[in-house]
């Protein structure tokens, strides 16, 4: 019986078979109907010893191919510090259970706190939950909270300049809990106000998602847009970037009650899109109608400052069906990968990823929009990814660059791409890039 | 141990009712608080608001429980009890004399379907 | 060891770095085209501190946990087995980090294939038809197994199936999923042993039901012996099964969902298939379905094609639609495939019975101290009420944090709802016989002191950095950041 993992010796078994009474392991599954025994083989293949299976793992590994990226829409090659995975590889942090024994916990509790301090900073929010799976979720469930605060209103608008990916989830997440939802057209690259209004106008509308930093790369101009939301007795919501708030407009300066978003860019690996890190955070007065786990400070009976899970009552093991929302773990090692992140590089390392993710992604645009071959579609402010056209063939295009190494803009239409450069990026890449793309196929 | 009051009426689900008038004054049972152990939060409807007898009107909430707030008798929520935002508490120290909310009754023989006080202890025993 | 307490903001000094980025050769200055209407008005006041600062601080904290590499956490239906290294160390293989979710499937083979292979592997596991591996987590695959249930009748357009069976007994997930996704909750009783109540059962099985949640083994350790019954009467009456994946372990290597009957099921990668808890994820939750469901699983979905190779199925015409932002959590994927190569067919086998073996051994050694309410061979875990002996007032929550002060993990305590001193064991497949009999001797010694010390237990923690925080006050006037703390 004994492997690497499961430490009983023959003697051992006799021993505890003996103590409970029966004479073999077998005879605890006796209330289970023969019917039903397993007596079948596992389609799986021998068991591997460590050797075979990192040589198993480095061949799948060499079918992928790792590229130097220019795209971003939802997913982005930010700088990860070194410190981060040694830090998170301290067992104590990743084989820990959910904190519910806060005595036992205070490192995991801290942590959670210092995420939530951070991310409440970065949004211009009061409270932040302790995280959620990722964006796209917390962006549904964010439509939930807007809806349960509403009173008996039941539909949400949300930007079609938001991400797909999100608008998908959200899509299906309303469907069947059964809120409405109706997306707003866009005007120009960004979201159509005047369609909001006429929309909030009619009355029904317990809440509004839009974008700060859009599908298509534009910062949109969210001027006057709480006011008009808050006219109609709705709630905003607005999806967001963490690492860019540190130098855009936050939700809070926005006026919005709700901030989401996803969390990776804070210098999560791409890892084929996970794990990942969502958010949310609101006002204070939304704080009941937030899902997930939330960290708060008290004192022991002693004085000493801890922290400690709390508004437990809101979530699904004390609510049941009547909780704000089904989650019951959040992504508490990305949360405290983020917190860690945004640690070492405080409000000037995250000003700085900004600043030369921008320069970098201005660069390309102006050498490409050079070149003659690749045209604006919009002409709007925009941080580090942007959409550009173009005539040329962008298949033959995609698979030139990958010969080369390299990931180009994502084709979000045909002959419109998105292109996004982060701080990883040079000078030499990007001429590279931008070389290889405009080579003549042979 | 806990008390029972004796000039209210109570629902099976611990809530009391006091009639003043065509008012239904409404909160919930000592047994109740000391079921839940120390409040928190209650959650609160708005004045104005319609409500049915079986509503839920709101919640009350301990550290790890929490109890929906079900209503006696249909009508006009015509006041809630605003102290109970900040001092949540008050229902812990007497629950007979911190009301929740206040309700202009559409049908006030909905009160004599309640359970007069000699029932309602004989149920607490029973729990 | 001496004491630490500070915040990562009150150690921040002001001009300090723990970052160095390259030099900006671009030559031009993109934020300058950016309106100032855009643009934050005051910098965040985050910490400022050095990258040893970080390193000592988190260092620090992590020395105020307890995981399982700690000690043993005999946590009932957390599943709480030892995390191997190995699986930790090829997660993180730059072949597979470095990956973009959208590069081109050609330029992803691996990461697509391992995906697919796991997908298989899950399906020969449960005895179903496929798996979709997108949802985050067990409560995620809860949800979508059930927006699975929906898709099926509406597809059908049987609208009227609004209804889902959830025990009595069930995880609190169970009916906030259904809840989310727009069902609604029909209770079914529980007999005085945890199991399902057919009677009960029986005429609840209308045409508004689109179907019933279990888990099986129940949360009360026990086999529900009379499933095949219930999955025809269900079935019958024209409802799906859904299998709670949360108590699975039991049963690798004995039963599969599928062979009983369910429809719909999820696995919680981070209990069964060893993947970290991480102090409360990242998990992974995939979800299994038998053959009439597999064109409704949510998208993203990874197929084989005919000449062997891989690519992403993104729309599908009868699919409920996506859950997730790309393929789910892909990095715990990858530790639990390894786990499940590690073991491989035959080992995997071992995985329930000696789960099922060392539940049993601490039941049969504490239940003369503690009150069994429940008799018969439990599975994976296991509940007590409480201690035997009341008399002294000593409450389960006492017992649990007593343990604290042993160096173990507290069990599940006050779940299932079904007693009122509910104390629930779990010891997973891992744990030695040795570190069995050190628990059961504490779980002894605490059961004594609570009769001859009883003020002792109530006490307790008593060795732990912090004892008895104020979580009333902590829920009453909610501190949740930095700023609201200096506030």
């Amino acid at each position: 019986m004994s492997n690497r993992y499961i430490p009983h010796t023959d003697e051992d078994i006799r021993r505890m078979l003996d103590k409970i009474g029966v004479g073999s392991v077998d005879e605890l599954y006796s209330d289970v109907p023969e019917e039903v025994l397993f007596r079948g083989e596992y389609d799986l293949p021998e068991g591997m010893s460590e050797t075979e299976l990192r040589e198993y793992f480095t061949n799948l590994g060499k079918k992928n191919e790792q590229l130097t990226v220019f795209a971003g829409h939802g997913a982005y090659d930010h700088y990860s510090p070194s410190v981060i995975p040694h830090l998170l590889e301290r067992s104590e942090f990743y084989t820990a259970y959910t904190p519910y024994q806060p005595e036992i916990s205070q490192g995991t509790l801290q942590y959670i706190f210092e995420y939530q301090s951070m991310i409440s900073e970065l949004t211009g929010m009061e409270s932040s939950n302790a995280s959620m799976y990722d964006g796209a979720t917390a962006a549904a469930e964010s439509m939930f909270m807007m809806v349960a605060s509403a009173r008996k209103k039941n539909r949400v608008l949300v930007s079609s300049t938001l991400l797909e990916s999100v608008r998908k989830v959200i899509a299906t997440y309303m469907k069947f809990h059964g809120v409405e939802l109706t997306e707003l057209p866009e005007k120009e690259g960004e979201t159509d106000f005047t369609a909001m209004a006429e929309e909030l106008a009619k009355g029904d509308v317990a809440g509004v998602m839009v974008p700060s930093v859009n599908r298509y790369g534009i910062i949109e101009n969210l001027e006057g847009v709480a006011e008009k939301v808050h006219g109609a007795k709705a709630s905003l919501a607005i999806y967001c970037d963490p690492s860019a708030l540190a130098v855009l407009k936050t939700p809070g300066e926005w006026g919005a009650d709700i901030a989401c978003g996803d969390g990776q860019t804070l210098g999560m690996p791409l890892q084929f899109g996970g794990p990942y890190l969502g958010f949310i955070a609101c006002r204070k007065d939304m704080l009941r109608k937030m899902p997930g786990r939330v960290v708060g400070a008290t004192t022991d009976r002693n004085g000493k400052r801890c922290y400690v899970l709390t508004l437990q009552a809101r979530e699904q093991h004390i609510r049941r069906q009547k909780a704000t929302s089904n989650i019951c773990s959040n992504q508490s090692l990305m949360a405290l990968y983020a917190t860690i992140y945004v640690a070492l590089m405080g409000p000037q390392g995250l000003r700085d990823v900004n600043r030369l993710s921008c320069d970098g992604a201005h660069y390309l645009y102006d050498r490409l929009i050079e070149s003659g071959k690749f045209s604006k579609v919009y002409d709007k402010p925009f941080l580090k990814e942007f959409v550009v056209k173009t005539d040329l063939d962008t298949a033959a295009m995609a698979a030139r660059l990958r010969r080369n190494g390299m990931m180009g803009g994502v084709e979000i239409a045909p002959g419109v791409l998105e292109f996004a450069v982060t701080e990883k990026r040079t000078k030499e890449q990007i001429d590279r890039l931008i070389t290889v793309m405009l080579e003549e196929e042979k | 141990m806990s008390t029972v009051k004796e000039d209210v009426r109570y629902a099976e689900s611990h809530e009391w009712v006091k009639v003043e008038g065509d008012i239904a004054v409404i909160g919930i049972s000592d047994y109740a608080q000391h079921a839940l152990g120390d409040i928190v939060y209650v959650d609160m409807p708005e004045e104005g608001d319609e409500i049915e007898a079986g509503d839920v009107f709101g919640a009350v909430e301990s550290v790890k429980a929490a109890s929906d707030l079900i209503c006696p008798v249909s009508g006009e929520v015509v006041a809630v009890n605003e102290d109970l935002e900040d001092s949540p508490e008050l229902i812990n120290k007497d629950a007979f004399e911190t009301w929740i909310i206040k309700v202009r009754m559409s049908d006030a023989s909905q009160v004599d379907a309640l359970l007069d006080a000699a029932a309602y202890a004989k149920l607490c025993e029973d729990e | 060891m001496k004491e630490y307490d500070k915040l990562i903001f009150e150690i921040s000094k002001p001009g300090r770095k723990g970052y160095q980025l390259p030099a900006d050769k671009y030559g031009v200055d993109g934020m300058s085209a950016i309106p100032a209407g855009l643009m934050r008005g005051e910098a965040p006041e985050l910490p400022e501190v050095s990258e040893l600062d970080v390193v000592r601080h988190y260092t620090n904290l992590s020395n105020k946990n307890f995981g399982v590499d700690t000690g043993f956490y005999p946590l009932g239906s957390c599943t709480m087995k030892y995390n191997p290294k190995i699986n930790e160390e090829l997660a993180s293989l730059p072949a597979f980090a470095g990956l973009h979710p959208l590069q081109d499937v050609k330029s992803v083979q691996g990461a697509l294939q391992l995906y697919y292979e796991l997908q298989q592997a899950l399906s020969s596991l449960a005895g179903l038809k496929e798996f979709t591996l997108n949802p985050y987590a067990g409560a995620h695959g809860e949800l979508t197994g059930l927006m699975v249930m929906r898709q099926y009748h509406k597809l059908r357009g049987d609208d009227k199936r609004t209804k889902v069976i959830v025990p009595d007994t069930a995880h609190g997930t169970n009916p906030a999923s259904a809840m989310v996704a727009g069902l609604e909750v029909v209770e079914v009783k529980s007999r005085p042993n945890g199991s399902i109540d057919i009677e009960d059962l029986k005429p609840l099985l209308d045409d508004t039901v689109a179907g019933i949640m279990m888990t099986n083994p129940n949360t009360l350790g026990m086999f529900e012996t009379e499933i095949m019954e219930i999955a025809s009467l269900v079935h019958e009456a024209g409802g799906l099964l859904y299998y709670d994946g949360a108590n699975l372990n039991p049963m690798l290597g004995k039963v599969r969902p599928g062979d009983m009957g369910f429809d719909i099921m999820h696995i919680n990668l981070h209990k069964t298939f060893s993947t970290p808890h991480g102090g409360g994820g990242p998990g992974s939750g995939p979800v299994g379905v038998s053959e009439r469901l597999v064109d409704l699983l949510p998208t993203p979905r990874v197929v084989k094609l005919d000449d062997g190779s891989f690519d992403v199925v993104y729309n599908g015409d009868e699919s409920l639609g996506s859950v997730s932002t790309f393929f789910g959590n892909f990095g715990v994927m990858m530790k639990a495939y390894a786990y499940i190569l590690s073991l491989g067919r035959d080992n995997i086998k071992n995985v329930g019975p000696m789960a099922t073996l060392n539940a049993n051994y601490i039941k049969e050694s504490l239940r003369d101290l503690y009150k069994l309410p429940v008799e018969g061979p439990c599975k994976h875990e296991f509940v007590f009420d409480g201690l035997a002996d009341k008399s002294t007032g000593v409450t389960t929550l006492n017992v649990a944090k007593r343990l604290l002060d042993f160096g173990f993990h507290a069990p599940t305590i006050y779940f299932p709802l079904l007693f009122h001193e509910s104390l629930m064991i779990e010891p997973t497949e891992t744990e030695s016989l040795e570190t069995l009999d050190e628990f059961i001797d504490v779980m002894r010694k605490v059961a004594i002191e609570a009769r001859e010390n009883p003020e002792l237990v109530k006490e307790a923690p008593v060795t732990t950095a912090i004892s008895h925080p104020d979580e009333t006050g902590a829920a009453k006037n909610p501190i949740l950041s930095y700023k609201a703390m200096k506030a």
